[in-house]
This record gives C-alpha cells, sequence and structure tokens, in this order.
C-alpha cells in the first residue's frame, strides 16, 4: 500500500505514474478528496477518462478497487449485500433434524456474518489487507432516486444499516470515485457531500500527450492529425461527439491498418470507430472529412513554417 | 494562472477566512447555491491544498462551491473578480446592490398594482364586452349544464372568467399514465417471485415443519414525460392554456420536464415546480424570450435532440408534442428531427389544437412532416380534449394507433 500524496504536485505524479494524463484542475480536486477523505463526484461526457481516474488511482495505490455499476432499479440487495438463502434453508433443516429447537439460537445463528453475501458496498466498508479501497461508483445517474437516497447515509457516515446485524461502519472511509455521463441530474443533497468536478475535453496538447502514452505505436504524425481531426469533429454539431476513448480506439484501428498519415478513404472506412450515430457518420463522411484534413494539413504546414523560422 | 493572489489574503489566516467569507457571499448574491457550512469547508480545504499557486486556489475553490455545470462559468468570472482585488467588488457590489433592491421593488409594485387593477376591470365595467360574448353562447348554455359548455368551448373563444374556470379544472385534472414495471420489488399477498428475505424471517417465526413461502412483485411506476410546446404567434391562445395544463402535470407528479419553443428552445421545468400557478407562468414569461413570433420547428426540435434528448428520454420517456404544425421555416430538418425524436422516446403523442376544425387536414409541410412519426394524434383546444388525453395516456403504448391509420392515409393522399 502506497502512502496518500502530500501535495498537488505529488499527486499529479501519482497520476501519471499510472500512466494518466492529468491538467492540474483534476489533481488538485483529486489531492482535496484524498486529504480529506470526501467523495470525488466526476461528471462529464462520455469517454473523457472518469472511471480510469478510479482505476489509476486502485493501481498505483495499491488498493483494490471495489465497482460498483449503476443501473435502473439497482437495489440494496445487489449493491450492499443479501444473505445467502439456500444455506440458510439447509442450516434450518439440519438444525430440526438434530432436534435442536432452540429458536433464538437459530436465529441467530442464520443471520450472521456466515451467511452473508457481501456486494460492492459492504465490501467497501470492510478492513481490506491493502488499506481502504477505492469504490468507484460507476454511472450513478443511471439509478432511481431511491438509490441515490439510500447513498447519503452511506457517503456522509460510510456506514450501512443490516437489521439483523446491526451497523458496520468502515474503520477507514473508503477512496470514493463516483461518476456521471449527466444522463439526468444528480440531486444536491448528494453532490453536497462530493467535491465535485466537470471532466472536459482534453486540450489539443494534452489528447496528444494522452495518444503519446496511451498509445505509442502510432506513428508521430498520423497522431498529430488524429488529435486535430478529433478536436475539429468537436466543434462540429453533432450527436456525440467523440470522446478521448474513441481517440485512442481511432489511433489503434488506424495504426492497424499500417496507416502513417490520414487520408481521405481510410477516414471514411474507420469513421465508425468515431462516431457513433448513423447520422453523424453521414455528415462527416465524404466531403466534409475531406474539408477537415485538408484544413488540418494547412495548420501543420503553417506551423512547421514557423518553426522553421 | 500562475501568478500570486492579491496580498491581503497572504496575511495570515484571519483575512483568509475573511476573505473567504465575502467571496462566499459574493457568489451566493450571484446565485450560487452557497450556504453558511461551505465557508468552512472552503477553509478546510484551502489550508489543505495551500495557497501557494493561485490556480490551486482556484480549483481547491471551484470543487468545493461548483455543484453543476452550469455554475462553472458563473464562478469562474466571480474568481477572477474578486481575487484580482476583493476591495473593488465589494465596491461594486454595494454600488449595484441597492439600485436592484429599487428597481426589483417598483417593478414588483408596478406589476401589483397592475394585476389589482386587471381584477378591478374584470369585475366592473369591462364586463359589459364579456356579456355581450356571452349571448352568442346563450343558446348553448340552454341545453347543456355551465360545466358541459366549459368542456367542449375552444380555448380561443373563452371569456376571462370562463378562462379562470378552465384553468381550475386543469389544475384538478389528473393524469394515470401508463405506468412501466421497474426492478425494484414490493410485498405481495398474490403467488409470483419469492421473497427470499421475508421467508426465512417467516420460517423462524412458525416454527412448524413447512416453510411458509412469502411472495414478492415487482412495483410500478409512471414513465416520465417529457412536454415540448410551441408558443409562436399561431399557438398563442392555446398556448396559455397548455402552459397551466403542463404546470398542472409538474407540480401533480416527478418525473416531467417542460419545454417551450418558438424559435429557440427553453426548458422551463424549473420555474413550473413553484406551486403558484402565477408566479410560475410570471417566471416563464420572464424566461421565454420567443414569445408569439415565428416558428423554426425543426431547429428546436433538433436542439431538444441534441442537448436533452439523452438527459430527459433516457428511462422510456413518453413524449407530448404539442404544435398546430405551421413552420416558417418551410418544415427544414423537421422530418429528420422527428424522426430521430420518436427513436429515442417510449411513445411521442402529438397534440394539435388545429384538429377541432371539422374539415382539418394535416397537409401543411409541417404537418406532412411530423405525422409518420408520431404514435398519437389528438385534439387540444378545450378542456375535454384534454380530460381526453389524460385517459388516452393511460392505455399502453401500441393501443393508441387505432384511428392514426387515417391521417396518415391524408398525409400520403
Amino acid at each position: 500500500m502506497a502512502a496518500l500524496p502530500t501535495s498537488v504536485d505529488a499527486t499529479q505524479q501519482l497520476l501519471s505514474d499510472g500512466r494518466y494524463v492529468a491538467d492540474r484542475s483534476l489533481s488538485t480536486v483529486l489531492y482535496l478528496s484524498l486529504s480529506l477523505g470526501r467523495p470525488l463526484f466526476l461528471e462529464g461526457e462520455a469517454g473523457t477518462g472518469k472511471t480510469e481516474i478510479a482505476k489509476v488511482l486502485a493501481e498505483t495505490l495499491g488498493r483494490s478497487l471495489v465497482r460498483l455499476q449503476c443501473y435502473e432499479g439497482l437495489d440494496v440487495a445487489s449493491a450492499v449485500y443479501e444473505w445467502n438463502y439456500a444455506r440458510q434453508m439447509v442450516e434450518i433443516r439440519m438444525s430440526e433434524a438434530a432436534g435442536d429447537r432452540d429458536r433464538e439460537q437459530l436465529s441467530a445463528d442464520i443471520f450472521s456474518e456466515q451467511f452473508l453475501i457481501e456486494r460492492p458496498i459492504l465490501k467497501a466498508l470492510r478492513e481490506d489487507v491493502n488499506g481502504p479501497p477505492v469504490l468507484l461508483i460507476d454511472e450513478l445517474d443511471r439509478t432511481d432516486e431511491p438509490f441515490e437516497a439510500f447513498l447519503l447515509e452511506v457517503l456522509s457516515d460510510f456506514q450501512v444499516t443490516i437489521p439483523e446485524l446491526g451497523t458496520v461502519k468502515a474503520p477507514k472511509p473508503p477512496i470514493v470515485v463516483i461518476t456521471s455521463n449527466r444522463t439526468r441530474e444528480i440531486h444536491d443533497a448528494l453532490k453536497r457531500r462530493c467535491y465535485y468536478h466537470w471532466v472536459d475535453y482534453p486540450t489539443y496538447e494534452r489528447e496528444l500527450e494522452i495518444l503519446r502514452v496511451k498509445a505509442p505505436n502510432a506513428a508521430d504524425e498520423l497522431s498529430q492529425q488524429v488529435v486535430r481531426f478529433v478536436q475539429k469533429l468537436r466543434e462540429i454539431d453533432l450527436f456525440k461527439v467523440p470522446g478521448v476513448a474513441e481517440t485512442l480506439d481511432w489511433a489503434d484501428a488506424l495504426t492497424q491498418l499500417d496507416k502513417v498519415a490520414l487520408e481521405p478513404q481510410a477516414i471514411d472506412d474507420t469513421l465508425g470507430v468515431l462516431l457513433k450515430y448513423q447520422d453523424d457518420i453521414a455528415k462527416i463522411e465524404g466531403s466534409e472529412a475531406r474539408q477537415i484534413l485538408d484544413q488540418i494539413k494547412q495548420e501543420m504546414h503553417t506551423e512547421a513554417a514557423r518553426r522553421s523560422l | 494562472m500562475t501568478d500570486a493572489i492579491a496580498p491581503e489574503s497572504h496575511a495570515g489566516d484571519g483575512r483568509l477566512v475573511e476573505n473567504l467569507t465575502l467571496f462566499a457571499r459574493t457568489l451566493r448574491a450571484a446565485g450560487l447555491p452557497v450556504g453558511p457550512g461551505k465557508v468552512l469547508e472552503a477553509l478546510r480545504a484551502v489550508q489543505t491544498v495551500g495557497i501557494e499557486r493561485r490556480d490551486d486556489l482556484y480549483w481547491t475553490l471551484h470543487a468545493v462551491f461548483v455543484t453543476r455545470r452550469d455554475q462553472i462559468a458563473l464562478f469562474d468570472q466571480a474568481f477572477h473578480l474578486f481575487w484580482r482585488n476583493p476591495k473593488i467588488l465589494d465596491r461594486v457590489m454595494q454600488m449595484l446592490l441597492p439600485e436592484f433592491q429599487v428597481a426589483a421593488d417598483e417593478e414588483e409594485k408596478r406589476e401589483r398594482v397592475k394585476r389589482r387593477l386587471q381584477e378591478a376591470m374584470q369585475q366592473a365595467p369591462g364586463e359589459q364586452q364579456e356579456t355581450e360574448k356571452e349571448e352568442l353562447e346563450l343558446d348553448a348554455t340552454l341545453t347543456w349544464s355551465q360545466q358541459d359548455v366549459l368542456r367542449t368551448k375552444d380555448f380561443e373563444q373563452m371569456s376571462n372568467a370562463e378562462m379562470e374556470q378552465a384553468k381550475r379544472a386543469i389544475r384538478d385534472l389528473e393524469l394515470p399514465l401508463d405506468l412501466l414495471r421497474t426492478r425494484r420489488y414490493r410485498a405481495a399477498r398474490t403467488p409470483g417471485r419469492a421473497d427470499m428475505r421475508r421467508t426465512m424471517r417467516a420460517a423462524l417465526r412458525s416454527g412448524s415443519g413447512d416453510i411458509p413461502i412469502q411472495w414478492k412483485q415487482q412495483t410500478k411506476r409512471p414513465p416520465p414525460l417529457v412536454l415540448i410546446c410551441d408558443i409562436s404567434g399561431s399557438m398563442a391562445q392555446y398556448s396559455r392554456m397548455v402552459l397551466h395544463f403542463m404546470h398542472a402535470v409538474t407540480s401533480d407528479r416527478d418525473r416531467v420536464q417542460s419545454f417551450v419553443f418558438g424559435t429557440r428552445l427553453t426548458n422551463i421545468t424549473h420555474y413550473l415546480r413553484h406551486k403558484d400557478v402565477d408566479k410560475a407562468l410570471e417566471k416563464v414569461g420572464e424566461e421565454v424570450t420567443d414569445w408569439e413570433g415565428g416558428t423554426r420547428i425543426g431547429a428546436c426540435l433538433e436542439s431538444f435532440n441534441r442537448v436533452w434528448s439523452r438527459r430527459v428520454l433516457g428511462q422510456g420517456a413518453t413524449v407530448l408534442l404539442i404544435t398546430d404544425g405551421l413552420d416558417r421555416d418551410n418544415a427544414e430538418g423537421l422530418a429528420r428531427a422527428v424522426e430521430r425524436l420518436h427513436k429515442s422516446c417510449r411513445q411521442l403523442i402529438w397534440l394539435n389544437p388545429l384538429l377541432r376544425y371539422g374539415g382539418y387536414q394535416p397537409k401543411s409541410m409541417g404537418a406532412k412532416a411530423i405525422m409518420p412519426y408520431v404514435d398519437a394524434f389528438r385534439a387540444v383546444h378545450n378542456l375535454e380534449s384534454l380530460e381526453d388525453l389524460a385517459q388516452a395516456l393511460a392505455k399502453p403504448a401500441g393501443v393508441q394507433q387505432e384511428g392514426l391509420n387515417r391521417w396518415q392515409e391524408m398525409v400520403e393522399a
């Protein structure tokens, strides 16, 4: 288990050790959340690397990662704990067969830890050999309001109450990272218990750096063109503009096709990697793509000329 | 942003607390929901991160004070104004505040006077006009009860008093929507799925040899409802009533989102949440700038698709599109936008006030573009049609298709 970072710079270092290219704003809020033990609420479009932060954190700090993937109707039984009914049944039958009829005792036996099935949240509250785990509550916006309300207790006191067993409180609070794609607004009461950060699309420089770290096989010229192209796409009115994840996928795909630079045909062939709506693809495919490519080439040309001066 | 922060804030914690308090107050005045507890929180955060770097301070306070994306711009401006020189901002605020106060007060007073005047005029001499109008309806009132006349009367021809009555009726209107099954369960008496948790407890209680199985069943809840209403000139009389309808629906149930559009789309859900309908509509009036102007249905629906659809249609929403289908843009891009809207919601219901005319045919370019993609097509011009709508919404999706074919044939003809 690695020690928690002691400054913003150390946090930035920690992230870059985990091959995560973060800007200073994210490092600051992450450092705050780590040192004051408050959940980190990350909101942003899909594919901007929110989930990745939790993974990198668990990896570099040597903690275990407990992931709770949210969906509508997620309830306490699948998020916190459930009893192992089959084993409980067997236990009841066995005690009946043995003629042991002390009901009080039986009840205490049946609702004990050994029949408890831990789900992610309870697991995250338990003592862990690696230190308090990283609890990733992914895509919270997919759950419904009742679950959100339930989370309030967990997030402010880091405890859950099991009627038959009593309250389970974390010896040390876990590191909590909550992500949301903003398909609906999360209630303010929950956000108040967290540090909030909007994860935006990266700048050109940062995205290029991400590409160099994560897709080192892509040719240098190709990487630059890919990033420029994607950045241009993000300025166009599309139903879903590509995220960083798509940029990486695209660079990979083009590298697989042995491309060292963008060319119109290759763009049209691989556009599906980048854009996820047929309408968007139809809009960009062909002349629009060619136009963007020409623009990029022009830009790169003038920049090279300026540099050589 | 790496230059040092204003010298005032270096002078020990005392100044820092003071400055943070002032800053929090500034943010509150600017409209951010900053409670008193936030200052302490901010102080703790700032002490943790340190104030060596201006950008660290920025992001630290950002993490504490901002809770939504739309607050970021406001915070950004306030921060840069304040931490450059808190005194300037203080002075600016002092200079501005009293004036704002006066302006708002006066505005309110004027508004109150206006309303009182209106009320007075409605009761006394102004009644003449109304009686004249009512005479036209006299034959009707003789045969039906007052209630029934109102129910079938076109919103466009209603007098003010009737309008008031209609508003009240709308307020009491219930909206039983077809329920969706959720993945949550509750205890049930009839056999369905076994509720093992309760069964186990019952088994322990009974103590006899057999285990009485307890049951559970899926709970149901109404799907989210999204109302998109046209407020352009041609809809003027209806949209007022429809806004009352929207307000009634919004306060009646959760998971309702309301939008209005003329030349641009505005989300008015937040304003409609206000309990008092007059206040709510007043707020809407202030917020919406394109009342009774032209219509750009295609562009507005497209912007809905792009900005809102993934946020409000996620969980199987029903969409009520309220428009007469008369489009200034010659229905440009409308078909594409409606098609996408239809694909991303559970059912799309088009409410059209023009349906009240017996010979109405969906022949305008707008109507032709919308028609192929709607699941139901209904009139919305009087109370009765609104009540019909309420009942229609209670039916499961799909059943509503009936009757739509005739309209679609008309479009194709």
